[in-house]
């Protein structure tokens, strides 16, 4: 079994619409993660059937009973995240400025600071009408934790590929190079870098690449909107070339994209158009270069 | 008077926005421009100024003192994110899960554990004509975004006076690093786009900021692609709409080469000039 991750470092080139039509075309043979639980968007495309859904627990705040409390503002001196604050001469917590560390629990002479397990989201397992099934989540809005969630979303589809014997899990990452990217390339066996001829584009690329090689990963790229910028394209390809990365292929500006969205489809299932064809070519490629 | 410019979904125009917004406020008072989208910072590519200042940005992590350690392991024990592992014969600290807590260091009987300052990127400073443009990059491999974000806000309000327009390009999301590029600020623009992923992703965002309490607008890019549903919702709930860029191979290609846009695109021009006159609308209320 084999876990491929697309990723693009730059949000909005593509890599949504993109994972959704491989994940579309592997059809019974994959199981597809959304670990892109900050903005997940791929349900709008797999229509899952939210077959099985769980609450995910991660992380603490401290919560200061009233009660209890002697005013003494050792809590609020330990706090680096100023979190502490007197309101109606009682010390309270802010729960947006709380990192859960527990310090002022410790140091509470009367006992009053207790942590409290947070609801940080929901897990789905769902059947898509691609046949096959997505783990996919929701972060609750302002939590925490997203690279934990991230990790519970890989697990599961891990579980899940194993015990039906499947050849692939198709993961969607998350834009950047911080804590859910760093999450979902762990234990990856190939990585898609979906990115755009556009300066932001290849600045991104670079710096999530460099994020790739640490954790010795395979990849390979797609170049979306190819023919936007011909100077910049270029430039990507000698990465490429220099970076040793296989280059899967390049896709045209078309706003196919957009109305295929428009209309919860993935690119494979709307209507007929070149897109089509290179992103079939595209799944055979990366299937190819996974096998290698 | 500080602006978050934020989006939930990546690639809808944030940057586009807010170094445009930039350079067209800046034609007609001085401006703060910061891109606190650390992990992927691109305002860069688009305001060229003088580097007048560059520095590390550290954070501090707890170090091990193997003479003074007596193993009670309490360091372990009081750790809520085991970035401090106990093993037979040494302390191993991971500063990448470390929060800096201090709770740790401050609580070891032996003082074994002092804090240390741990390199997390590289904070940089420009001068371009009436903006002033701050930028960060979190290094690579380093997970935590949000201390570097913070520190980026703090060298912003020690070096510029409160009344000048502050804006901040935001990470996007919805999770820790948006809550702290946002959580101070006084007014955020939500930029999304007119389609399924941008709409669902606008109205997370739009929870957040209720969440939050921050008064917001929003903006629509590549106005005209996709169908009308967040100019519904926006109406439907009162959202004032700011502006509508419009959906142009012509801008896209701008974009790709680094260019701004609206000194080429009358009709983007007229469009900052809606978000510029809502914020001195604001700015006015502001200091009523």
């Amino acid at each position: 079994m084999k876990e491929i991750v697309v990723i693009s470092g730059k949000g909005g080139t593509g890599k949504t619409s993109i994972t959704a039509s491989i994940a579309y075309l592997g059809g019974k043979d994959v199981v597809v993660a959304d670990c892109d639980v900050d903005a997940a968007d791929m349900h709008l495309l797999m229509k899952p059937d939210y077959a099985k859904s769980e609450d995910f627990y991660s992380g603490e705040i401290a919560e200061i009973n009233p009660d209890m409390c002697i005013n003494c503002g050792k809590c609020k001196e330990v706090c680096r995240f100023n979190a502490v604050s007197i309101a109606n001469q009682k010390h309270t917590v802010s729960s947006l400025n709380c990192e859960g560390c527990g310090y002022c629990a410790r140091v509470c002479p009367v006992g009053a600071i207790s942590m409290v397990e947070q609801n940080v989201g929901k897990v789905h397992i769902s059947n898509t009408k691609a046949g096959n099934m997505m783990v996919h989540a929701e972060l609750g809005i302002g939590a925490d934790n997203s690279g934990k969630l991230v990790a519970k979303v890989k697990k599961e589809a891990k579980l899940l590929a194993e015990k039906t014997n499947k050849e692939f899990i198709i993961i969607d990452g998350s834009p950047g190079v911080g804590c859910p990217v760093v999450s979902s390339l762990s234990g990856a066996d190939f990585v898609v870098l979906v990115t755009e001829p556009t300066v932001a584009g290849l600045h991104d690329l670079e710096r999530v690449y460099q994020l790739v090689k640490k954790f010795n990963i395979k990849a390979g790229c797609i170049i979306n909107k190819a023919d936007l910028n011909t100077n910049v394209e270029k430039e990507i390809q000698e990465f490429l070339k220099r970076e040793n990365v296989a280059h899967i292929a390049n896709l045209p500006y078309d706003e196919t994209f957009t109305k295929a969205m428009t209309v919860g489809q993935t690119i494979v299932e709307y209507g007929e158009s070149d897109l089509k064809n290179i992103v079939a070519e595209s799944w055979d490629k990366v299937k190819e270069l996974v096998a290698n | 008077m500080k602006i978050a410019i934020a989006s939930g979904k990546g690639g809808t125009g944030k940057t586009t926005l807010s170094s445009n917004l930039a350079a067209y406020i800046s034609e007609k008072e001085k401006v703060v421009l910061c891109d606190l989208d650390v992990e992927e910072p691109n305002s860069g590519l688009f305001i060229k100024g003088k580097l007048i200042h560059k520095e590390d940005k550290f954070k501090m992590v707890p170090s091990w003192d193997s003479n003074k350690c007596t193993f009670c392991g309490l360091c372990q024990d009081v750790c809520n994110y085991n970035a401090v592992i106990k093993l037979e014969d040494k302390i191993m600290v991971f500063p990448d899960l470390c929060h800096s807590c201090y709770a740790c260091s401050e609580l070891c009987p032996e003082n074994a554990l002092p804090m240390i300052p741990e390199k997390m990127g590289e904070l940089k400073h420009f001068e371009s004509g009436d903006i002033s443009f701050i930028e960060s990059h979190l290094d690579v491999g380093r997970e935590q975004a949000v201390p570097l974000i913070s520190q980026t806000i703090e060298y912003v309000d020690e070096h510029f006076p409160k009344e000048t327009i502050r804006l901040y390009d935001s990470p996007p999301g919805t999770s820790c690093p948006v809550i702290e590029a946002t959580k101070e600020v006084d007014f955020v623009i939500l930029i999304t786009e007119p389609t399924p992923f941008g709409f669902h992703d606008l109205k997370l965002a739009i929870e957040t900021m209720k969440k939050m309490e921050k008064e917001f607008a929003v903006v629509i890019n590549r106005y005209g692609i996709g169908n009308d549903d967040v100019l519904n919702y926006c109406k439907d709930n009162d959202i004032p709409l700011l502006a509508k860029i419009p959906n142009d191979r012509y801008i896209a290609e701008l974009y790709s080469s680094g260019e701004l846009i609206y000194t080429r695109v009358p009709e983007v021009k007229k469009q900052l000039k809606h978000v510029y006159d809502y914020i001195l609308k604001l700015k006015e209320n502001n200091e009523v």
